[in-house]
């Protein structure tokens, strides 16, 4: 009798005590203060049409982006691994080759080649095989031109960033006026999207700023879009054709998955397990 | 493996080969007609996929390796190059890195299978040892596979683990210039990071052979724990497990297809795409989401030589596991309070993969610190005592009783719910 509920018990307690210890356990990392958690911005919530596993990029939209690239951003980010070429491969802002053509020779900057016969190097316009020419010759000038900042190179920014494009639009348009309380650095901006809310880059942005031919609004927040979207397309230039092979692969896995399922049923219909 | 063919083909071609090396019937016997438990359930096709994935993981990492280039200044832009300008390079590059964090996914369900089942057992203690040696292979690869792009992380992950070994007293500060080939991580680093990168998979291959070799002595545990008893336990891998193992390889591609295709950035870090750059510091240094649990037992130590040795030490026990579990009962289905503390093991394992994500202080640290003394004290204290004290519930006589038990609706198992008894799932 008393064997017995000693016993019963002992189950008890070595039942309860898994309980218990997981319940330990999980209080003690619940117990985790939230104190650790840096203080960071809530990202803008913009629409892209990429978004969504059957987003494509809108050319317009990639074509104005280009614009702004050329006429604001061309002028402190380099942007070294896209080729004038790219701007007319499927599934990018869709120029025809001879628009590229002339956008390569248009773009601000001459293209450095050579040496020529005599050894010398010379500056001749772009031609659409050239790679997007730098603004400055290297770090040290880029630097030395922008308060010892240095302009990122945009070729993968996009996914150089959590949530790439919409940082980079909450980015362009989130410049405010500082906190009285904070102390900003010599030619800083405050923004509180940039880490530490200091930017070295002044608000490269404002509205009519570029010339749009297409009936798109000449705003800030449409212009800050349009450069989002094209980055995020420099920076994954076979987005479309990706979602496009996924799509058709995740049909082929379903389809083949489903026929293997029978199989399955049918062959082990007979076999007890 | 054995050494003379014991069937007769009557092919005179397959006969000729055949009685000169018997390979055709050792593929017979070892991967068409090898008696295979007829009650494995799907936590048993993880072996399948394991193979598979290193198979895709050297298919595509051969073809990466014609257009990578391990060079400090040109390795960022050739996987750059292999993502825009190579013939379907960027689906060639996201499932190799895609690859080795599902190999992952796979690698721990298959581990978390063998300890729910009691696979580690006798007469299974080699298999399981060679799979920890399998699992040790894949982490050294992985690490050197993520310092190739030469990204941020790439350059930083590289510098913190290859700095622990100065935790080492007197030849630390020697072994790691060693492993450097330098005073930092540089050229040389990439350079035989590569080579060890390209080598070690194969060497993997080699242990994947053994490991199946090991398998195929004493034949598969399976979900009931009792060793096979006569034939009527059995039926043949093929068609019974290649059809089935084909079925759970497409499910488990379907998740990998739509990470490779739909979030093939999400399990990497940012930071990675950003070209490594030895002046500045990421704000928090993370290793791959694989590492992490490990990680939080390294940060949990105070002292720098201790966490190193903590972190080894939570892979060197399972090495001795065999022999730190006491119980002969393999199979948690019948160890009601193994199979509580199974799922403990589990959330822990979990929860130190969270907080290896975080920065380490405050509450993380704490909370590291009780799971990490909770991992071990699991290996080092409840299984040896658990084997002595907990009452199991009586085996049943063969797998095809078993079988019966499952089907004729009741019996002990019955009760104990989907979450806890996975075997009856499938
Ligand atoms: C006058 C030079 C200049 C122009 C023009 C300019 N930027 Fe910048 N940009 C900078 C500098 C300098 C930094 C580095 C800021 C820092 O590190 O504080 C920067 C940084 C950035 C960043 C990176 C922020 C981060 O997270 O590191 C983004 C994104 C960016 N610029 C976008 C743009 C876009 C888009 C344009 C064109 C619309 C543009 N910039 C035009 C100078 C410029
Ligand atoms: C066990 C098998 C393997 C694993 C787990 C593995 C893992 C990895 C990982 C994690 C990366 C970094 C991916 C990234 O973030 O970009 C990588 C890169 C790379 N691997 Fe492997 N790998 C394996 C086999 C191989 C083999 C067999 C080869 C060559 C024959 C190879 C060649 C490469 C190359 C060239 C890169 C650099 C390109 C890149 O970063 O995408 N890998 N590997």
């Amino acid at each position: 009798m008393t064997m017995r509920s000693a016993k019963t018990k002992a189950m008890i307690l070595t039942r309860i005590a898994p309980v218990a210890l997981t319940a330990a356990i999980a209080a003690g990392a619940l117990a985790v203060p939230a104190q650790a958690a840096e203080e960071t911005h809530a990202l803008k919530s913009v629409h892209f049409s990429f978004d969504g596993p059957f987003g494509t990029f809108d050319r317009g939209q990639l074509q104005r982006g280009y614009k702004v690239y050329v006429e604001v951003c061309s002028s402190c980010h380099s942007m070294d691994l896209l080729a004038f070429r790219n701007l007319s491969e499927e599934g990018g802002p869709d120029f025809t080759p001879e628009q590229v053509r002339v956008l390569a020779a248009d773009f601000p900057r001459e293209v450095i080649d050579g040496p020529d016969d005599v050894g010398d190097m010379f500056e001749r316009p772009g031609k659409p095989s050239d790679n997007f020419p730098p603004p400055f010759p290297n770090q040290a000038a880029a630097r030395a031109s922008n308060n010892g900042a240095l302009p990122p190179d945009f070729s993968v920014l996009a996914k150089a960033r959590h949530a790439g494009p919409e940082y980079i639009y909450s980015l362009l348009t989130g410049y405010e006026d500082a906190p009285a309380h904070m102390e900003m650095r010599d030619g800083s901006y405050y923004n509180p999207y940039f880490p530490g809310g200091q930017i070295s880059m002044a608000p490269p942005l404002s509205d009519e700023l570029v010339e749009y031919t297409d009936d798109s609004p000449m705003t800030t927040e449409q212009y800050a879009k349009d450069i989002s979207a094209f980055l995020m397309w420099a920076a994954e230039p076979k987005m479309e054709e990706r979602k496009r092979i996924g799509f058709q692969v995740m049909v082929f896995l379903v389809v083949l998955g489903g026929l293997l399922y029978f199989t399955k049923q049918k062959l082990w219909r007979d076999v007890e397990h | 493996m054995s050494g003379h063919s014991t069937i007769h083909y009557k092919n005179p071609v397959v006969r000729w080969i055949d009685t000169r090396l018997p390979i055709i019937s050792t593929m017979q016997v070892n991967a068409m007609d090898f008696p295979t438990p007829k009650n494995l359930n799907y936590f048993w096709t993880f072996g399948g996929i394991l193979t598979l994935f290193l198979g895709i993981q050297i298919v595509t990492g051969l073809i990466l390796a014609m257009h990578y280039t391990a060079h400090v200044s040109l390795a960022f832009n050739s996987v750059e190059h292999i993502m825009r300008d190579v013939n379907y390079g960027w689906l060639l590059r996201y499932m190799h890195a895609n690859g080795a964090s599902f190999f992952f996914i796979a690698v721990y369900i298959h581990i978390f299978r063998g300890l729910y089942y009691g696979s580690y057992k006798q007469p299974r203690e080699l298999l399981w040892m060679i799979g920890v040696v399998i699992l040790l292979l894949m982490m050294a690869t992985a690490f050197m596979g993520y310092v190739l792009p030469w990204g941020q992380m790439s350059f930083w992950g590289a510098t913190v683990i290859t700095n622990l070994f100065s935790a080492i007293p007197l030849v630390g500060t020697a072994i790691v210039e060693w492993l450097w080939g330098g005073f930092a991580v540089g050229n040389p680093t990439l350079n035989r990071f590569y080579s060890l990168h390209y080598l070690l998979p194969f060497v993997l291959a080699a242990v994947v052979f053994l490991h199946i070799w090991a398998l195929h002595v004493p034949g598969n545990n399976n979900p009931s724990g009792v060793e096979v008893k006569s034939d009527k336990d059995t039926i043949p891998f093929h068609p019974y497990y290649t059809v089935k193992d084909f079925f759970a390889i497409i499910v488990f591609l379907f998740f990998y297809a739509a990470f490779v295709f739909y979030l093939p950035n999400t399990l990497g870090h940012t930071d990675n795409y950003i070209p490594a750059n030895p002046l500045v510091t990421p704000a928090h240094i993370v290793p791959e989401w694989y590492f992490l649990p490990f990680y939080a037992i390294l940060r949990a130590v105070p002292d720098k030589l201790g966490g190193v040795i903590a972190m080894f030490a939570a892979i060197a026990v399972l090495f001795v596991l065999p022999w730190l579990d006491t119980s002969k009962v393999k199979s948690a289905t019948f160890r009601p309070l193994y199979r509580q503390f199974f799922w403990i093991l589990v959330i822990t394992c979990i929860g130190l993969g969270y907080l290896g994500a975080k920065p380490p202080e405050g509450g993380y640290v704490i909370a590291s610190r009780i799971l990490t003394i909770y991992y071990f004290a699991h290996f080092l204290v409840i299984l040896p005592l658990l084997g002595i004290f907990e009452r199991t519930k009586p085996l049943p006589a063969s797998i095809s009783e078993s079988v019966l038990a499952k089907h004729g609706g009741g019996g002990a198992t019955a009760a104990a719910g989907a979450a806890s008894a996975p075997e009856n799932r499938g």
